[in-house]
């Protein structure tokens, strides 16, 4: 059997609700990160952040829902988060992700990671097919994507206006044929 | 010109109204028993509803417009005798990006290929640009439902993005597409 959760560089785990709001709070203060990965751009509270990971926890797992954290092998820091959702009708996920601590950009690990959630969706949800979107001012993660074994869809034309300026959402997706064909290549 | 003349709920055969709570629920019971209809008009798994479901429905759409603020759902009526044919909405606008979604439905099979659809999506875009002030709108069409991608080039939409074999319906893997119009793109169009 694959190790599901470490890669070559980070490994992905689940946080207590006091850890991942004390690095949250922190990460949503840099404006080009939210900015980047698309979210909105407000700030709450460590107290509001934890509340919402409790309520999360006495739901308990969904089966939608596949959040995880990404903490680098080396020294275990926790750098930033991945998160799964799941249509099982239709077999697909869409995946978003995010590396908050800015020290940890360009290194590789944004895609290592996406390659685990990549193993994880196909090998152990069994899905036919992981999506994304992202900016097209964020050039850094479409290669990180490419990498991972994404492919380019299409692109929905001036959705975001951010700063004065009509930007594109690019869009993104691997089938399960293609990303085990990917693996055979990487084993051979 | 600054039109407020011209009516932005009538069109020649049908007009947009709001939900009737008493009629509607049983005439649109009647659709989701149309399986055809329900895989045309959405990726949920079709299935049929009672009258009480789709009232329940009813009510919590209407809370949902008016607590988000950013949904927004017509009936499609038709002209002569004000009976249900159909709905038409916008839904996941957000604001400060100046987006949002359509959707588009007749309901029975008979008031189909008769023009409705057309003159619905010619109210809808009218309403989405030149009141809400839109500056694009968004359309999810599955790759098998060929007449509403017929209507979508018929308005200048430009198929943005084939998301492959994102569906699975009837053993197979279907592509969904997604259709994209600029105010300005509907501006020259609704001109000529």
């Amino acid at each position: 059997m694959k190790e599901l959760f470490r890669g070559e560089l980070v490994r992905l785990s689940a946080e207590e609700p006091e850890t991942y709001a004390k690095a949250d709070v922190r990460w949503q203060r840099d404006s080009e990160f939210v900015r980047l990965m698309g979210g909105e751009l407000a700030l709450s509270s460590e107290k509001k952040i934890k509340e919402w990971a409790e309520k999360r926890l006495e739901k308990g797992p969904q089966p939608e829902r596949y959040p995880f954290s990404i903490r680098k092998l080396m020294d275990d820091k926790l750098i930033g988060f991945l998160s799964l959702w799941v249509d099982l009708i239709h077999s697909e996920a869409f995946v978003g992700i995010g590396i908050g601590d800015r020290d940890s950009w360009s290194k590789g690990y944004g895609t290592d990671a996406m390659k685990l959630a990549l193993r994880y969706a196909f090998l152990e949800l069994g899905l036919q097919r992981v999506s994304l979107t992202l900016h097209e001012y964020n050039p850094r993660a479409l290669r990180s994507y490419e990498k991972a074994g994404f492919r380019f869809e299409g692109r929905t034309r001036k959705e975001m206006m951010r700063e004065g300026r009509r930007t594109d959402v690019l869009w993104m997706g691997v089938l399960r044929e293609e990303w085990l064909e990917l693996q055979n290549g990487v084993n051979s | 010109m600054f039109d407020i003349q011209t009516q932005l709920f009538e069109g020649p055969d049908i007009r947009f109204g709001p939900i009737d709570h008493e009629k509607d629920p049983e005439i649109e019971a009647r659709w989701t028993h149309d399986s055809d209809f329900m895989r045309m008009m959405d990726i949920a798994p079709a299935r049929p509803l009672s009258a009480a479901m789709v009232k329940k429905q009813y009510e919590k759409l209407e809370k949902q417009m008016e607590e988000d603020k950013n949904f927004y759902y017509f009936t499609i009526r038709a002209r002569d005798d004000d009976r249900l044919i159909g709905r038409a909405s916008i839904h996941w606008i957000e604001w400060a990006n100046g987006s949002g979604h359509i959707r588009l439905g007749i309901g029975a099979a008979d008031d189909r290929g008769k023009g409705y659809g057309t003159q619905a999506l010619r109210m809808l875009l009218r309403f989405a640009f030149a009141e809400l002030n839109l500056f694009r709108l968004t359309a999810f069409v599955p790759e098998y439902n060929e007449a509403a991608i017929a209507l979508m080039k018929k308005f200048g939409f430009t198929q943005e993005v084939c998301r492959r074999k994102a569906l699975e319906r009837d053993g197979c893997r279907w592509d969904l597409y997604v259709f994209g119009l600029l105010a300005d793109e509907w501006q020259k169009q609704a001109k000529a």
